[in-house]
């Protein structure tokens, strides 16, 4: 019988998921490429988790706690930046309501960018 | 454990945890298929943004040791920097925030494999002198399933005693690129913030020596380190090395490839997560820095192909020789045929065209002219001319560049035309307005086979029944390549900077 260890189990997960991310990514226009990069910039603060495992570590000298400190930040303004400003970008590629001749909507515009940063800061 | 409420056990159970993360990952992904149009995009902005909180709360479920002050200090830290970074950054700035982004996540990347080396790379190689068994909170924390903290039963591919070799592979491996991504990054920062010269720096034909000799450099300490080197110094030294290839890659990259390199370092920063993510056995790290490697690898591909050029001709630099001849032969054939004109007369032009098509590049967004462009739309619009915008790949310095300035003045998404889209339309463009793009719509690239972009898909402006080129000089682009859709008989110059012309020709449009 054999054994999926922890390494093969790990190395099927980043092959398939290499596969998913290529069909995903492949139907974003060229026109979505910039809030793309900072969305994927956000997701990439995933490493947060990373620092907060190591964290969790207990004989951690304090260099390495200081270390740990600053990728912890990195991480976060990784995401946090990073889905705001995506948020703040992907607000101008709305269709606006009524067509093409519309005009500047600077209260509508205003009420859903102070939607979106109510949520990130809750999460 | 034993004296945990029930409810607890199962919170920090395994099983939980990774079930969370699976959650998260399916919210990235299906987060990542709303980015497939404009109207679904916000939407899925957010529900990624929500898989990143599930994420990150099933990881501090986890960690059950605490240090909890220190994890809320890191993440006010980073609070504190990025949104008012995100929120204040200005449109036309956002390659630059895009490359900062990136550099402090490679950063992050690094920063931890580090620490991992710190802990638990006395146990690298086959030199083991600690027992995992006298670390039970390392499998803890460390999320392992029973087959690696219970030392019997590990296999022969793996130390006695230590982390499997194959963590400190992919451990070894983030450093390394991590670092490369962090001070790469970095290094497109200043050049897009103009901190740093934007022309290539380099050693000229040395430069793909050096680059070389530093990454061997690089792999071969990470390579003793995997081996059993237990030395922090070394460890040092090879992120300082990786440090260096870092900005020598980037250094010698000249603005116009900037595009590519930003997608590039993309695409590291996720590779190098997803090898943490296996050193650290946390699928969600894997698949999520399996995402943006992905979307960085399409992207640096498309930005490529739209050049004509070939990825590692990008990266060893050198577009400045061949091209600055080549510009001085075009000089010396065309000058004196040049036809300028004024805002007055090309407002005229407008006026009475029926199609009018804006090909806008890196010019209109140093000039932030974006706004000034959509009001003379507006303008023209009154007059029932049709307006549509072609946008050029690797127009302005990142993908999507364009778009996203000229969403920021509210022009309809509809209106802004891809490459291919635009292609065809020219032929029944009446005059084609070219605000600050050069060599994206240089004939060259189809008709003259001895020019260095000969090849490279370029939008057709020259279709078009006339043409009207907003641009400060006669100074060739980039490329140094002189443009010759400049002499074209039906092409008049309008100089000036590419706002303060847009609002001219706008005011003698609403006096005519």
């Amino acid at each position: 019988m054999i054994l999926a260890s922890t390494l093969t189990t790990n190395l099927a997960i980043l092959v398939l998921a290499g596969f998913i991310g290529f069909v995903v990514i492949s139907k974003v226009p060229n026109t979505l490429h910039t809030p793309l990069m900072s969305g994927t910039n956000a997701i990439h603060g995933i490493v947060l988790l990373g620092g907060l495992l190591l964290l969790g570590l207990t004989e951690l000298g304090a260099f390495s706690k200081a270390l740990l400190v600053i990728a912890v930040a990195f991480g976060t303004i990784n995401i946090v930046g990073g889905f705001l400003v995506t948020d703040r970008m992907l607000e101008m590629f709305k269709v606006k309501p009524g067509g093409r001749d519309t005009g500047k909507d600077g209260g509508d515009g205003g009420e859903a960018k102070s939607a979106g940063d109510g949520r990130e800061g809750g999460s | 454990m034993t004296g945990l409420a029930p409810a607890t056990v199962f919170l920090q159970s395994e099983s939980f945890i990774y079930v969370l993360y699976i959650v998260a990952v399916a919210l990235f992904i299906q987060g990542l298929r709303g980015l497939a149009g404009p109207t679904t995009a916000v939407r899925g902005n957010r529900i990624a943004a929500v898989g990143m909180g599930i994420a990150v709360i099933a990881t501090l479920l986890n960690s059950s040791e605490g240090n909890w002050g220190l994890i809320a200090l890191g993440i006010a830290l980073g609070v504190a920097v990025g949104v008012p970074a995100a929120r204040q950054v200005k449109m036309t700035a956002m390659p630059q925030m895009v490359a900062l982004f990136n550099g402090v996540g490679g950063g992050a990347v690094a920063l931890i494999s580090w620490v991992e080396f710190r802990h638990y790379g006395s146990t690298y190689g086959s030199h083991a002198i600690h027992s995992v068994i006298d670390h039970p909170a390392s499998c803890v924390a460390r999320n392992r399933f029973e087959e690696e903290c219970s030392s019997a039963l590990i296999p022969t591919s793996v130390h006695i005693g230590g982390v499997p070799t194959y963590v400190a592979i992919f451990s070894v491996f983030a450093a390394i690129v991590g670092s490369v991504s962090f001070w790469g990054s970095n290094i497109a920062f200043g050049k897009l913030q103009e901190i740093i010269p934007g022309r290539p720096i380099s050693f000229g034909s040395a430069q793909q020596i050096v680059n070389f000799v530093l990454l061997i450099l690089a792999l071969a300490a990470g390579i003793d380190l995997v081996a059993g080197a237990h030395s922090e110094l070394l460890f040092i030294g090879m992120l300082l090395v990786a440090a260096l290839l870092g900005n020598a890659v980037v250094l010698p990259i000249g603005g116009a490839d900037m595009p590519v390199v930003i997608s590039m370092l993309n695409a590291f920063t996720g590779l190098s997560a997803a090898a943490t993510g296996v050193a650290l056995n946390n699928p969600a790290l894997i698949v999520a820095g399996m995402i943006v490697g992905a979307s960085g690898s399409i992207l640096t591909n498309l930005m490529a192909t739209a050049m004509n050029r070939s990825i590692p001709a990008i990266v060893a630099g050198g577009f400045g020789g061949g091209g600055a001849v080549a510009g001085a032969e075009g000089a010396g054939e065309h000058a004196g045929t040049v036809r300028s004109t004024t805002a007055a007369d090309a407002a005229i032009q407008l006026a009475y065209a029926n199609r009018v098509m804006i090909v806008p590049g890196y010019g209109m967004a140093v000039a932030q002219a974006q706004h000034a462009v959509r009001e003379l739309t507006k303008e023209l619009e009154k007059r029932q001319v049709e307006v549509s915008y072609a946008i050029h790949p690797v127009a302005g310095r990142m993908p999507g560049h364009m778009n996203v300035l000229l969403a920021e003045a509210d022009v309809p998404y509809d209106q802004l035309k891809e490459m291919d889209e635009a292609n065809p339309e020219f032929q029944r463009t009446d005059v084609a307005l070219v605000i600050g793009a050069n060599d994206v719509t240089n004939p060259a690239a189809k008709n003259t086979p001895s020019s260095p972009i000969y090849g490279m898909p370029i939008l057709e402006v020259a279709d078009s029944h006339s043409v009207i080129v907003i641009k400060r000089s006669m100074n060739p682009g980039f490329a140094g390549i002189e443009n010759e859709l400049y002499f074209d008989p039906k092409t008049a110059m309008l100089f000036g900077d590419a706002k303060s012309a847009v609002s001219e020709i706008t005011a003698e449009l609403a006096q005519l």
